[in-house]
C-alpha cells in the first residue's frame, strides 16, 4: 500500500514539475538561448523561473527537514558532500556547453517529449546515450575525484 | 544589449510550481528532485529495486507537458520546437547527459534544490554551468557568425 502511495506521489511531483517547466517556458529553447545571450538581445525571463523556484523551495525545505522522516520513507536522502572537487567543475562546464548549444537541460528534454517531435527525440536519445556512457565509464573507473 | 520577450509572470508562476514540486518530493519520499539524477538511475541503474518511483516521476514530467497543451495554457504551444540543426542537437544532448552525470546534477538538482539548501557544491556547479552556457551562446551567436 505504501509502495502505491510512493509511486503516486512520485508521479504527482513529476507532473507538477513538468507543468512548471512548461508554464515557465523553460521548455522553449528559443527562450532559453535568448536568456543565455546576455550580450545580445536579452530575455531575462528565465531568471525569474530560477528565482521563483528557489524562493519557494528555500522557504518550505527547512520546515520539511525539521521532521524526523519523510511521509513515505525511512529517512531523508540528501547529498551530504560539501567539498568542491574537479568533477563538479568539469561536469558543470560540459553540461553548460551542451545547454548553450541546443537550449535544452534535462527537465525540458523529458517534458518536451510530450510534443512528439523528431528534433526533440534526437536530443532525448543523445541525452540518454551521454548519460549511459558517462555512468558506465564512472562505474568502471577508479574514483579519481 | 536590448531586452526582448520579457515574460516575468509566467516565469515566476512556473518557477514556483517547480519549487513546490521539489518540496513535495522531499516531503513525501525524502528525495531531492534532481532530474538528471533521477533519470540516470533509470538509464544506468545502480539499484534495480530503485527504478519504479523514478519511472513514475519521469512519466509525470511528460504528463505535465501534455496537461499544459491540453489545457491550452500556452497560446501557440505548437510553435515550441528545437531551433538549432541536428548536429548541434546531438552534440548538445550528449554533453548535457555527460556533464550532468559527471557533475552530479543539473538545473533542478543543483540550481533549485541544492541552492535552496545552501550547498556550496551546488553553488559552484550552478556558476560553472551558467557561466559556460553564457560563453557558449556568445561564441555561437556573436563570434562564429553561425546561427
Amino acid at each position: 500500500m505504501s509502495n502505491l502511495f510512493r509511486l503516486l506521489t512520485a508521479l504527482a511531483a513529476g507532473t507538477l514539475l513538468g507543468l512548471g517547466l512548461a508554464v515557465s517556458q523553460m521548455i522553449d529553447p528559443a527562450k532559453v538561448l535568448n536568456f543565455l545571450d546576455i550580450f545580445g538581445n536579452w530575455d531575462p525571463s528565465l531568471a525569474f523561473v530560477m528565482a521563483g523556484g528557489l524562493a519557494v523551495n528555500a522557504l518550505i525545505t527547512p520546515f520539511i527537514l525539521k521532521r524526523q522522516r519523510p511521509l513515505l520513507a525511512e529517512f531523508f536522502r540528501l547529498p551530504l558532500k560539501v567539498e568542491i572537487d574537479k568533477r563538479i567543475i568539469i561536469g558543470g562546464i560540459l553540461f553548460g556547453i551542451g545547454w548553450g548549444l541546443a537550449g535544452y537541460c534535462p527537465g525540458p528534454i523529458i517534458t518536451s517529449l510530450s510534443f512528439i517531435d523528431r528534433d526533440i527525440l534526437i536530443v532525448f536519445i543523445a541525452f540518454v546515450v551521454g548519460t549511459f556512457a558517462s555512468r558506465w565509464a564512472l562505474a568502471h573507473t577508479k574514483n579519481t575525484a | 544589449m536590448t531586452i526582448i520577450n520579457f515574460t516575468p509572470l509566467p516565469a515566476l508562476l512556473g518557477g514556483s510550481l517547480i519549487g513546490l514540486a521539489a518540496a513535495f518530493l522531499l516531503l513525501a519520499q525524502g528525495r531531492v528532485a534532481g532530474i538528471s539524477g533521477i533519470a540516470g538511475g533509470i538509464i544506468y541503474p545502480e539499484d534495480k529495486n530503485d527504478i519504479s518511483w523514478r519511472l513514475m516521476f519521469v512519466l509525470g514530467l511528460v504528463l505535465g507537458g501534455f496537461i499544459y497543451q491540453w489545457m491550452g495554457f500556452g497560446v501557440g504551444v505548437g510553435h515550441i520546437r528545437a531551433i538549432v540543426d541536428t548536429p548541434l542537437l546531438i552534440i548538445g544532448g550528449l554533453l548535457v547527459g555527460i556533464g550532468t552525470q559527471i557533475g552530479t546534477g543539473c538545473t533542478s538538482g543543483h540550481g533549485i534544490c541544492g541552492l535552496a539548501r545552501r550547498s556550496p557544491r551546488s553553488l559552484v556547479a550552478t556558476l560553472c554551468f551558467m557561466g559556460s552556457a553564457v560563453v557558449t551562446v556568445y561564441v555561437v551567436r556573436h563570434l562564429s557568425g553561425v546561427a
